[in-house]
């Protein structure tokens, strides 16, 4: 026999009402990969300094829960391109792009890595988005902190609006018809 | 003994093989023959005191015959005097390395060869040391282009021809006011 009374106990129970969050696969991944993005330092002229300098008390980027980096690939989400990527250095930035798991998002700080800078030379690679999928641009010879912040944050955005398991499921379907 | 008393004793024992003595604003300049050169240096620091060396830079005076400038920079431990050894050289004809004289040649030399290709016999690892092994120009000569020649090797390294826009972009100098002085490309003059 089944009674009334159960149906309406699974159907509301004050006690876990509080504990209940509705919304989509994708966003909460999303939430949770936006506020813990763990960049990976690649400090390769005067921009490191400023990269530095966000990442210490003063500017102070663990406000947005960035401030793991890790200086091994393995274990980061974003690289940070801050510096004049030369030939000579070029294929072991994209070395490291290669080792890091996906998800992962890189971010060109500063006019060298963005497109050479002031490089217009024999040696230096003319933007790292030759080599790597740039998702963030930032300008400045350096950016000042507040820039790469700036930047990391919209980076932040563009994590948000991810429909990463959406596409994936929408293949999966597409396969399977 | 002042530098100027070193080039003068430096004249007097080689003799002929001291092509030329320079003194400018206080600066003592002199240049050797090419086989003068190593017996030139091993004096200066055994005799004159030049204990250190400072640089080693190569100067490329295109369509000149010999070719090249490579310019010796010496110095005493307490700085009282410098010396500049200037020698000339052709194309695919090396110097003799100064490495067993001053340990801070290995670098110099090795840059020398990288950027301009000039080699050096006796040096005990002349390889690049900006460019990477393999790179087929010498980037420093005048008959390169600034913007670079393409060049691939799969694995190692790779190059691409950099876009000028113009430029290069050169401050003008003697320009009157700061606009004019901003440096700007000179191509459409």
């Amino acid at each position: 026999m089944v009674s009334t009374t159960t149906t309406l106990e699974a159907a509301y129970d004050s006690k876990i009402e509080s504990n209940v969050i509705v919304t989509r696969v994708d966003a909460a991944m999303n939430w949770v990969r936006k506020n813990s993005l763990w960049p990976m330092p690649m400090g390769l002229a005067c921009c490191a300094i400023e990269l530095m300098a966000t990442a210490s008390a003063r500017f102070d980027i663990s406000r947005f829960g960035m401030e793991v980096m890790r200086f091994s690939p393995r274990q980061a989400d974003v690289l940070v391109v801050s510096g004049t990527v030369t030939y000579k250095m070029a294929l072991a930035v994209k070395r490291i792009w290669d080792q890091m798991p996906e998800p992962k998002w890189c971010v060109a700080m500063g006019a060298c890595a963005s497109s050479g800078g002031m490089y217009r030379s024999y040696a230096v690679l003319q933007g790292i988005d030759q080599l790597i999928p740039v998702d963030v641009y930032i300008s400045g010879c350096p950016p000042r902190p507040e820039a790469l912040i700036a930047g990391l944050m919209r980076l932040q955005e563009k994590v948000d609006t991810e429909h990463a398991l959406f596409d994936q499921k929408r293949s999966m379907f597409a396969r399977s018809m | 003994m002042a530098a100027a008393d070193d080039v003068k004793w430096i004249r007097e024992t080689f003799a002929e093989k001291v092509l030329e003595t320079v003194e400018f604003r206080g600066e003592q300049s002199l240049r050797v023959a090419p086989d003068a050169l190593h017996p030139v240096l091993e004096k200066c620091r055994d005799e004159l005191g030049f204990a250190m060396l400072l640089d080693i830079s190569a100067v490329d005076h295109l369509g000149e015959t010999p070719r090249f400038d490579v310019v010796y920079e010496l110095a005493t431990l307490d700085d009282s005097k410098h010396l500049r050894v200037k020698v000339k050289v052709a194309e695919d004809e090396p110097l003799a390395s100064a490495v067993d004289l001053w340990g801070a040649a290995d670098w110099h030399e090795r840059e020398v060869w990288d950027l301009m290709g000039i080699g050096f016999v006796g040096h005990p690892n002349l390889k690049r040391i900006l460019m990477w092994e393999g790179y087929p120009y010498f980037p420093l000569r005048k008959d390169f282009p600034l913007a670079g020649r393409p060049t691939e090797m799969p694995d190692v390294a790779f190059t691409g021809v950099a876009p000028m826009e113009g430029g290069p972009f050169v401050a003008n100098t003697g320009a009157p006011n700061a606009v004019l002085r901003e440096p700007r490309s000179h191509a459409s003059d």
